[in-house]
């Protein structure tokens, strides 16, 4: 009761309060309201904040993901390339080496090759000495064939002059202008004069009555072989000349004396003989025997059997 | 001119004959003559009647035409003007030898002169008619045509193929061993000429198979006849290295080089210059030169030969055989060519020719020279342009070599060395410092000049203790 009698004294005092506080509160209200919706707003906004970077979290772990994912399979294709680039240069490299190998060995063996430029200088050398000797030959040779001719040249000049003065040549009665008896042998033109026939001097041409035109015989006769002959009938009492030429080839007859050769007798003989040898086989007949046996009687004694 | 030219319209054959064998001597002698038979038109009744008369006057007009053409080439364009062409040309086809002989005489002295009239020579048709004169079997005309399709085909490229579509190679070919020597001068001055112009040709020259024959030709006794197959020789060498290779192989350069020690004079010089082509294509074919003894020959050349256009070929040729490797050197540097070269170069009376070319060759030479022994006597002699070059060499060659240094020094080398005065900075500075590093430096201080003054002056300024 005491609580209740306190109270209803403090009735004037609460509701005065009341509206005093009530007052503050209508003042503070609009700050208090600003007040309460920034508060509020701001812990809307750290929720949604919250949210947001959940959210965030959320998607920056699926991209994260992703990204890994695909970046890991480009990486392993990167790798992948890096390793056949590098397998790449690796076989080049040893290629290049190969290739050097190969290209030094080829030019030095066939393309600079020493060896076959050695013996290419040593084949042209040996060529080079042949030319030489060959055409020294041939020099040589053309020299001799040009001296030769030369001297046969000169020789067939000494050889004419010789023959043009054929009457120098030495007789017996008188020594001639090149064989001196004071020499002890004859000059060389001496020997030629006697060794060279003389020359053919051909007299002057006769003149002709048709000196331009000769009249081509040649032509009308048919048989050109066998010149014609100068006369047509023997001349003189002559044999006919098939008679004489029967008489010539006739053949020869001899007389059977004549044919018979001078041993003509032994020879018949020796041809007897001959033939008895052949032909007799038995030598003694009975014919034989008796005439035999009576030429010496004192055979007849004895019968033959 | 003006008695004889009634003279040639008389009656009697023989009188006209007569008269055309007196101006044709007339027109031999002399030029003005020979315009004085041009001017008293005398040329076209010449023409006029090589139509028609026998076969003396045919000779003798065509020795007037002839003597007439040869002075000159305006008188050989008045000849050609007067329609002598055509005349000629039916005279070449002719029976008789000796007009075709005239005619073709005439026409090479027509033809010689310049290219036009060469020109209007092939275009009257004369080239296969002469191809025909020269199958003929007369000495004496196959000797003129030969020299008239030289005479032709000198000039030009277009000319040459003229005559070797003809074919005209191949009889040319078959007469080289004849064995007239006036005829083997013509074929052989006839394919030279033709052979000069270009590869092809020449290619056609050698296909002939001339070449183991051509080669007997170069020891016939008659000089002129060397001369010109040396000169074919060349003409073929000039063009490639293949040709070159192909007469090499054939012992051509043996051949070539025999040739020149036969020899003497003015006719060396095709020789000279086909061993200069044939060095100067490759390295391989000089090496062949210098194997073949062409060397040593050269050198005697240079030696004996007074003229300056033979010297001056004869070192153009040793600066292509020499200027290749250090073994083509080494033999250019044995046989003892260097000191010559030098004098020639040095020398106030050789012609502007021989001194360039004797500097060219020198340089070309001695660049790859390291045979130091040859190079050593240099230092005393050559000029400075020369002394560059030899210095270098030094400096190349003495940094390897230990046994050429103490040559070096022991044959006064060093010493010369150190008293060429060069300016610094200059390359023979350059070259003499990279001398003087390959020694210690207490001889070159003992080699360089006035070292014996200095020891004096330290004698001087030494105060004993």
């Amino acid at each position: 009761m005491a609580r209740l009698v306190k109270l209803y004294s403090q009735v004037d005092h609460i509701k005065q309060q009341y509206f005093i506080r009530n007052r503050i509160a209508e003042e503070n209200r609009q700050k208090e309201n600003e007040a309460a919706v920034r508060i509020q707003s701001w812990f809307r906004g750290c929720q949604v904040r919250a949210y947001l970077s959940h959210l965030h979290k959320n998607a920056t772990l699926i991209q994260k993901t992703w990204r890994g994912f695909t970046a890991r399979v480009l990486f392993r294709q990167r790798v992948k390339t890096a390793y056949f680039i590098m397998k790449m240069n690796f076989y080049n490299k040893m290629a290049v080496k190969i290739q050097q190998r190969w290209r030094g060995y080829y030019v030095r063996k066939y393309v600079h090759s020493y060896y076959a430029r050695k013996r290419y200088l040593e084949g042209l050398t040996r060529t080079n000495a042949h030319i030489r000797r060959d055409l020294e030959e041939f020099a040589e040779l053309q020299r001799k064939e040009r001296e030769r001719i030369t001297l046969e040249k000169e020789e067939q000049e000494k050889n004419i002059q010789a023959q043009r003065f054929h009457f120098l040549l030495s007789t017996k009665q008188r020594p001639g202008v090149f064989n001196s008896p004071f020499r002890a042998e004859p000059d060389e033109m001496e020997l030629r004069l006697r060794k060279v026939k003389p020359l053919l001097v051909r007299s002057a041409p006769k003149e002709r009555k048709t000196p331009d035109i000769v009249p081509d015989l040649s032509n009308l006769m048919p048989n050109r072989e066998r010149l014609p002959p100068i006369h047509k009938k023997p001349q003189g009492p002559f044999r006919p000349a098939l008679e004489v030429q029967q008489q010539r080839q006739r053949p020869l007859e001899p007389s059977l004396r004549v044919a018979t050769s001078i041993t003509a007798l032994e020879e018949a003989r020796e041809e007897l003989k001959r033939q008895e040898w052949r032909t007799r086989v038995i030598d003694q007949t009975r014919n034989i025997q008796i005439w035999n046996n009576m030429k010496f009687p004192s055979i007849f004694k004895h019968e033959p059997n | 001119m003006s008695l004889l030219r009634p003279l040639l319209l008389d009656a009697v054959p023989t009188i006209q004959q007569t008269a055309a064998l007196a101006l044709g001597r007339l027109a031999n002698y002399n030029d003005d003559l020979a315009e004085a038979v041009v001017k008293g038109d005398i040329l076209p009744q010449l023409v006029y009647s090589l139509a028609e008369q026998n076969r003396f006057y045919k000779k003798a007009a065509a020795f007037v035409l002839r003597a007439v053409a040869k002075h000159s080439p305006e008188l050989a364009q008045a000849v050609v003007d007067c329609g002598a062409l055509d005349a000629l040309v039916v005279s070449l086809e002719e029976f008789d030898p000796g007009v075709k002989e005239a005619a073709a005489w005439a026409i090479s002295y027509i033809a010689r002169h310049n290219a036009q009239l060469s020109q209007a020579v092939v275009d009257a048709g004369v080239v296969p008619l002469l191809v025909l004169c020269i199958q003929e079997p007369e000495i004496a005309l196959k000797r003129v045509a030969a020299s008239a399709l030289s005479d032709i085909a000198k000039h030009s490229p277009e000319l040459a193929q003229t005559i070797v579509d003809t074919g005209a190679i191949a009889h040319l070919a078959q007469m080289i061993l004849n064995p007239d020597a006036k005829l083997k001068r013509q074929v052989f001055s006839a394919l030279s000429q033709i052979a000069k112009h270009s590869v092809d040709v020449a290619e056609m020259v050698v296909e002939a198979e001339i070449f183991p024959a051509a080669l007997v030709c170069l020891k016939d006794p008659d000089e002129y006849v060397r001369k010109n197959v040396a000169t074919l020789i060349r003409e073929i060498t000039k063009h490639t290295p293949e040709l070159s290779q192909i007469i090499v192989n054939m012992g051509g350069v043996a051949a070539v080089i025999d040739y020149l020690g036969d020899s003497k004079g003015n006719v060396r010089l095709p020789g000279i210059m086909m061993l200069g082509y044939v060095a100067a294509h490759s390295e391989n074919l000089a090496m062949a030169v210098i194997v073949s003894k062409g060397v040593p020959q050269l050198a005697i050349c240079l030696e004996e030969e007074q003229e300056d256009h033979l010297k001056a070929a004869t070192a153009w040729a040793f600066g292509q055989i020499g200027r290749h490797t250090p073994e083509h050197a080494r033999a250019v540097a044995v046989a003892n060519v260097f000191p010559k070269l030098v004098n020639l170069y040095l020398d106030t009376e050789s012609s502007e020719d021989l001194q360039v070319k004797a500097k060219k060759a020198l340089k070309s030479v001695l660049q790859k020279c390291t045979y130091l022994p040859a190079l050593e006597p240099l230092l005393y002699e050559a000029p400075s342009n020369i002394l560059k070059h030899v210095i270098c060499q030094f400096s190349k060659v003495l940094p390897h070599d230990s046994k050429a240094r103490r040559l070096f020094v022991t044959s006064g080398g060093l010493k010369k060395v150190q008293e060429i005065k060069a300016e610094p900075g200059s390359a023979i500075q350059e070259y003499i410092n990279a001398v003087n590093s390959c020694y210690p430096e207490e001889i070159v201080r003992y080699y360089s000049p006035g070292y014996s003054e200095t020891l004096l002056e330290r004698i001087e300024n030494y105060q004993p203790v």
